[in-house]
């Protein structure tokens, strides 16, 4: 039973990292429309950036906060500068052009910051394991879960209580009749792209460091985030949490009891999700339309 | 003394295909405009033209400025509001957030009064404070896209064919609705209609546009008399 629990704990954090890009992958298909399959690569940059700063000696904390405001900024430049000549494009485009930017992402880290591992990531936290009865429950767990809570509430209170998440939901919804009453679509646009870039900045600055990094490590935590969003439903932000927590758990449980999966840790989740699809392919969460004329 | 608004040699179109070949007309302060036409006669692309969805070439003055080439959300702040054709609702937001982002531009502590004002105006919308826009009748919707043009406190409305799709009954009310806010609020109007009849009701003047130009123009005594906007819009 104990041995359940601990797994479920390494789930639920693995899961909330899941959740955070899943959120950023929600946010961009909610605004833009867009599959962003550079989301991961986006993340990896800024975990590189970090690197960068605390290699130099930067305190951790200071560190993820340069990257993670250097993020947003980044965010909103793709938008305007990649984006934006093409949002109105065929779906096709915007997918070519998402996996231009993932190739492209990382490349430029390789090229700039070299391909070799870094493993002197520093950690924002000290690694520490608490044992409640014989559960074991790491520092990790809670600050990954409790990050997850605190961005759910951040965009909550943005979304729901602010004139801006109101104009940025409108624009989501409805973008030619929210121009006409004067909201500027086109800074919303940006803002959902920053806020998702700075999500994915923030999960990988604190997921990376118990990982190593390279060129490679955002990939397999991508596939698991669109799973995660495909599962939630892709225009459901709590769609995104749950999916990512179900992900995250299911693929700790399995590693944990089916030897024979143990190696190929990716069949339980994604077998769930396609049985959750066929019978709700709007995902969990997701909405079906339903309008009436 | 020059119009509220005032179109000169309009030319406007998608892509290669030119819809208006030069279009002139005029709004004064106060006055419901409408302009009636056929399907593809160019009367919504007219509307896109002026608030900026569009391109366009010539001349579109609001009191004097030219705004052609400006963006959508400029003309918005600008004081015109569009109630575009059929979907003018924010489907995914409750009929109070529509409200609230008609006032986006606003900047004054009367929203929420103007809010509730506006519930009262449209009791219908009134009970359904905290529904979600897609999900009301299509009455319900244009009635809250109008009321949410209203909430800018716009200095000119554009209503796209706002008769489309509603039951009789229900387009009857609407009419009387907007002559109502342009009489008791002042409220100038530029109304793009087939239903010649109701429209020519509550205009001030009117203009017939028949493939990207203006033919005819006139009171709107004098066309619901012309003989031939009888036969062609009024059914007569």
């Amino acid at each position: 039973m104990s041995l359940f629990l601990t797994q479920l704990m390494n789930g639920i954090g693995n899961g909330a990292i899941y959740a955070s890009l899943a959120l950023a992958l929600v946010l961009i298909y909610r605004t833009t429309g867009i599959l962003n399959f550079a989301q991961g690569e986006m993340a990896l940059y800024s975990t590189y950036l970090f690197w960068y700063f605390t290699d130099r000696g930067m305190p951790v904390i200071v560190a993820i906060l340069l990257t993670v405001v250097l993020s947003f900024i980044g965010g909103a430049m793709i938008e305007r500068v990649v984006i934006r000549p093409v949002e109105n494009s065929s779906p096709l485009v915007l997918v070519i052009v998402t996996i231009g930017m993932f190739l492209a992402l990382n490349s430029i880290v390789q090229v700039q910051f070299g391909s070799d591992i870094k493993t002197n990531l520093p950690r924002a936290y000290p690694r520490h394991v608490w044992r409640p009865g014989d559960v074991q429950i790491s520092t990790d767990t809670l600050v990954l879960v409790g990050v997850l809570i605190l961005e759910c509430l951040v965009l909550y209170l943005l979304f729901q209580h602010t004139k801006l998440g109101l104009a940025f939901r409108a624009v989501s919804s409805n973008p030619e009749s929210s121009r006409l009453s004067g909201v500027p679509a086109g800074r919303m646009l940006m803002l959902g792209w920053a806020l998702a870039a700075a999500l994915g900045a923030l999960a990988g600055c604190l997921v990376i460091p118990t990982l190593g990094l390279q060129a490679s490590s955002m990939q397999s935590i991508l596939v698991f985030s669109f799973a995660a969003a495909a599962l939630g439903g892709f225009d459901s932000p709590v769609g995104a949490v749950v999916g990512g927590l179900i992900v995250g758990v299911a693929q700790s449980l399995t590693t944990q009891y089916i030897k024979s999966l143990s190696d190929i840790v990716l069949v339980v989740p994604f077998a769930l999700i396609l049985i959750v699809l066929m019978v709700r392919p709007q995902g969990l969460f997701g909405t079906r339309r339903v309008e009436r004329v | 003394m020059s119009a509220l608004l005032a179109v000169s040699e309009l030319r406007a179109g998608y892509g290669a295909v030119r819809v208006l070949h030069g279009v002139d007309f005029s709004v004064d302060e106060g006055e419901v405009v409408v302009v009636l036409g056929a399907n593809g006669a160019g009367k919504t692309t007219t509307l896109r033209a002026i608030c900026g969805m569009i391109d366009g070439q010539g001349r579109v003055e609001l009191a004097g400025r030219q705004i052609l080439g400006r963006k959508p959300e400029q003309n918005g702040a600008a004081g015109i509001a569009h109630v575009p054709q059929g979907r003018g609702t924010i489907v995914d937001l409750n009929v109070v957030e529509n409200l609230r982002i008609g006032a986006y531009t606003r900047r004054d502590k009367e929203v929420d009064a103007d809010i509730e004002r506006w519930l009262s105006v449209f009791p219908r919308l009134g009970e359904r404070r905290d529904q979600q826009a897609g999900s009301m009748s299509g009455g319900e919707q244009q009635m809250l896209a109008i009321a949410r043009a209203m909430m800018a406190r716009p200095k000119l409305v554009l209503l796209d064919e706002p008769s489309l799709g509603l039951a009789p009954i229900v387009t009857q009310m609407l009419f009387r609705t907007l002559g109502d806010l342009n009489r008791e609020q002042g409220v100038s109007m530029l109304i793009v209609e087939q239903n010649a009849n109701l429209a020519l009701g509550i205009a001030t003047r009117g203009y017939v546009l028949e493939t990207g130009t203006i033919v005819t123009s006139g009171s709107a005594d004098e066309l619901a008399g012309n003989d031939e906007v009888r036969r062609a819009y009024l059914g007569i």
